[in-house]
């Protein structure tokens, strides 16, 4: 049995230590907004907050993020839309939206801890693969969000 | 385990009570807002009162579902399908919600949504037609029913903003209101459509209406499908396309936790467990003996051989025009290089996946699929169920790139689900989806031109060997040895010379080929475009004026070509090690040029820096989307250009994973710039797919530009470029 703290709540998940987070997230809890893509740390399509760490949850095992602060794409906006979520839908970033509950959490970590990220910055942390190419426009959508989250 | 989740946005999936799966989000930023409705027509449900048409159905609130009758897998048809039906409905498009239309209903209605498959870049360009007349018809039939409810002539309402009025009167009423008594009304005549002078909501910007549930993590993919009793399974496919399943050992992981059974499948096993991480860890400890079968001992080297010596004949003829014999026969200079291609892999971003719940007299599907129709014929095949009794609900897809119009994943949920007797949630782990794809086919161009004293083509002779992708999905034999895959964009090649000559020799290996983002253009555009520059340069002459000189037919063409090369800088300075590339393509409807500017390291890194676009699809629904759909060809062709390769050994496929298979992200991203050149008329060209076969040929173009290193054979990552 491990306790995780996923979007400030307490649960009690009885799964094997080494069952990865994703799996936990998806077919135990039902969160399944966080998305599997490669199984492997690939492509980032996981990517969940832990302790404010953007984390690819289908490399981690639930024993590494019990009693840690999990964040899914389900809690983000639990309190309104983040920043980054409204920088998205300005400047229309997804198109199938498979890797964007993903991309989104990246951007939540990128910005939270560099808030001014430049080009060359968002180049190097945000490196979750997306197939239908909105890369542009989530570049802008970096860079807005920061915008929104001083204000 | 049960969690109660009460949060502001509650994301309801559950069966109803139709066996339908509703979609639904609740949050109160969106409140009103338009969203996905996603509640499946069926025959339990019928032909709700409220439905004025089969796309259009009006709540007395006035609250407006429309039905779109194509798969939303991030081309925006959500969005630009509903403006359409809404540019005739003349309704207030920020309170209508949006629905799938029904496969089982288009089966058993006669075929009431037409074709409901989703490809060749065909949705609004095959839709559109019928979606304007179907939102004009209910549009006509509020009218009529207010007409008949004042005693006025129809002619006298005047319907717009989800209000019918009657000015002499001053009487009006809200399509609410009148929804029940249009439904009834029977039209003498159906209503004209809009001409697009006449367009009101046609061609605006509109902001999609899936993006809100697409950044909350609320959007439904097929495989987040939930239901009660469902189990989940993993898919081991034979790793040799053609073997065959010889025999596996459940026993040694029966007594894994979780685990249910294993269930041997069409090409494979399947085991099932509780969990999809204990089903798939399961198949992996779990023993299996495979008959890999003749092809086993095949390998890239020998294809790439096979492939070359393809071209030299027997050749069927793929058209042409003049006489090639003729003006090869002398020519001042011949020109002429092979082009080559591998297999790809589509890797959409969703893995493969299906649940089924087969239940002996009837099959519920829930998936993404480009075809609900041909998803609802190999469910009822698999199960043994008629096909008026299968039920396609299909989800947001993950992607889809052509990869979802053939479900070879479902067959193997509905054989899993009917082996267990229960719902089942088959997923293909990302090895399994990029090693049992249906690939880009190979292919080998032997590009020819006979140049005469001034520099211009006398003659081209094109040849290609490439697979048939009409064989290789057992769609019949191939006529004359041709098919229209092999030689989109070789026999219509736009530049005129003196004789044209296509020659073809479909030519097949185990490996399954299929319908790749753009076709046989994708890998046609990649050698005309960069033989058009290779003569270009022998004559002497700028890739740019080279092609204006032999588009003077096509106004179309120049167009297209002049805006881009403006837009796009031709012909201005670049730093050293920056190149220039350009390419012009036809395909489905629609001329795209694109410009690349490219880096090229003293390393030998490539990096596209820049892309600009000029597009000419004859109208725009929705710009916004348009560009967005051209941004996103340019980065698929781009993938494949740079890394793209699906190899072979000992039969199966090398690549399995990201790792092998890479994928462009941020840092390989260049500034997209897109535009229109838009000719109108009766044109409607496809935007899905054409802006990915100039991608190639333009880079490629662009490091000849930056290095004089010409590129023949993709991707570029196997090309050694540095100094």
């Amino acid at each position: 049995m491990a306790l995780l703290v996923v979007n400030g709540r307490n649960i009690a998940v009885d799964v094997e230590p080494e069952m990865p987070l994703l799996w936990a997230l998806r077919d135990e809890l039902g969160l399944v907004g966080t998305k599997f893509g490669c199984g492997a740390g690939l492509c980032g399509a996981c990517t969940v907050l832990i302790d404010g760490q953007a984390t690819r949850s289908c490399i981690t095992p639930v024993s590494d993020a019990a009693g840690k602060t999990i964040l899914t794409i389900e809690g983000l906006g639990e309190k309104g839309l983040h920043a980054v979520q409204r920088a998205w839908i300005e400047a229309d970033a997804p198109q199938c939206g498979y890797c964007q509950s993903g991309q989104i959490m990246a951007a939540v970590a990128l910005i939270a801890h560099n808030p001014n990220p430049s080009d060359a910055d968002i180049d190097a942390e945000m490196s979750n693969i997306c197939r239908c190419g909105t890369y542009p426009r989530m570049r802008a959508a970096v860079h807005r969000a920061a915008e929104l989250a001083k204000i | 385990m049960t969690m109660i989740l009460s949060r502001r946005f509650f994301i309801q999936a559950s069966l109803s009570a139709a066996g339908g799966l509703m979609i639904a989000a609740f949050a109160p930023e969106f409140a009103g807002a338009t969203s996905l409705a996603g509640e499946p027509w069926s025959p339990e449900t019928g032909k709700t009162p409220d439905e004025v048409n089969a796309f259009v159905v009006i709540d007395p609130d006035s609250s407006i579902r429309l039905r779109v009758p194509k798969s939303e897998m991030g081309q925006g048809v959500l969005t630009s399908l509903a403006m359409i039906l809404a540019e005739e409905l003349e309704c207030d498009f920020a309170k209508v919600k949006v629905e799938y239309a029904s496969g089982h209903r288009n089966l058993i209605d006669n075929n009431v949504y037409q074709s409901m498959g989703t490809g060749g870049s065909r949705s609004i360009r095959g839709s559109r037609v019928y979606l304007q007349q179907a939102g004009a018809s209910a549009r006509a039939r509020l009218v009529a029913a207010a007409a008949v409810r004042w005693g006025v002539e129809p002619a006298a309402c005047v319907a717009s903003g989800g209000l019918v009025r009657n000015e002499a009167s001053g009487r009006s009423a809200t399509y609410g209101e009148l929804a029940a008594d249009a439904a009834k009304v029977a039209l003498a005549i159906e209503p004209a459509i809009k001409t697009p002078d006449q367009f009101k909501l046609i061609g605006a910007g509109l902001k999609r209406i899936d993006t809100p549930l697409k950044v909350t993590g609320a959007a439904r993919f097929g495989i987040d499908t939930r239901l009660p009793n469902m189990a989940y399974a993993a898919a081991a496919n034979c790793p040799v396309f053609g073997g065959k399943l010889k025999s596996y050992d459940f026993s040694a992981i029966s007594g894994r936790r979780g685990v249910i059974a294993a269930v041997p499948v069409t090409n494979g096993v399947a085991v099932v467990a509780d969990n999809f991480w204990r089903a798939k860890e399961a198949l992996k400890a779990m023993p299996i003996v495979w008959d890999f079968g003749p092809a086993a001992s095949t390998d890239s080297g020998e294809f790439r051989a096979e492939y070359h010596a393809a071209l030299d004949g027997p050749l069927a003829n793929g058209g042409g025009y003049g006489d090639v014999d003729a003006a090869f026969a002398s020519p001042a200079k011949l020109v002429e290089a092979v082009y080559e291609v591998p297999y790809l892999a589509h890797a959409p971003m969703e893995p493969l996946n299906a649940t089924a719940h087969w239940r002996g007299d009837r099959i519920d599907v829930w998936m993404g699929t480009q075809s609900p129709e041909s998803a609802l014929a190999l469910a009822a095949k698999a199960g043994g169920v008629d096909p008026k009794a299968v039920f396609v609900h299909n989800c947001f897809l993950g992607g889809g790139f052509g990869r979802r119009a053939v479900n070879d994943e479902l067959t193997q949920a509905v054989e899993v689900s009917k082996a267990l007797g229960r719902p089942i949630k088959l997923i293909w782990t990302r090895e399994e989806d990029i090693r049992s794809d249906r690939y880009r086919p190979q292919a080998a161009l032997r590009m020819r031109a006979a140049l005469s004293g001034d520099g211009s083509p006398a003659g081209f002779e094109f040849s290609t060997a490439v697979g048939s992708i009409t064989r290789s999905l057992g769609w019949g034999e191939v006529k004359d040895g041709v098919e229209r895959q092999a030689v989109e964009g070789l026999a219509n090649c736009p530049y005129r010379a003196g004789a044209l000559h296509v020659g073809v020799n479909l030519k097949n290996t185990h490996v399954p080929v299929m319908f790749w983002r753009s076709v046989g253009s994708s890998q046609n555009a990649f050698a005309v475009e960069s033989f058009i520059d290779e003569i270009a340069h022998a004559a002497g002459r700028d890739p740019l004026e080279y092609r204006r000189a032999l588009l003077q037919g096509r106004p179309d063409f120049l167009a297209v070509i002049d805006k881009l090369a403006d837009k796009g800088d031709w012909g201005k300075p670049l730093p050293k090690g920056v190149g220039r590339g350009m390419a012009i393509h036809e395909a489905f409807g629609t001329i795209v040029g694109e410009i690349a500017e490219v880096a090229v390291s003293d390393s030998g890194e490539v990096r596209v820096q820049r892309v600009v676009a000029c597009v000419d699809c004859g109208h725009l629904v929705n710009p916004l989307t348009a560009a967005m759909q051209i941004e996103s060809a340019v980065l698929y062709g781009l993938t494949a250009a740079l890394f793209g390769e699906i190899t072979i050994k000992q039969g199966r496929v090398e690549q399995g994973n990201f790792d092998s298979y890479p994928i462009a992200r941020m840092a390989d991203a260049p500034v997209i710039e897109t535009h229109f050149a838009l000719s109108g008329g009766d044109k409607w060209g496809g935007l899905g797919e054409p802006g990915t076969p100039p991608i190639a040929p333009a880079i490629a173009n662009a490091v000849f530009a930056a290095t004089g290193k010409r590129i023949r054979s993709l991707p570029l990552k196997n090309v050694a470029l540095g100094a």
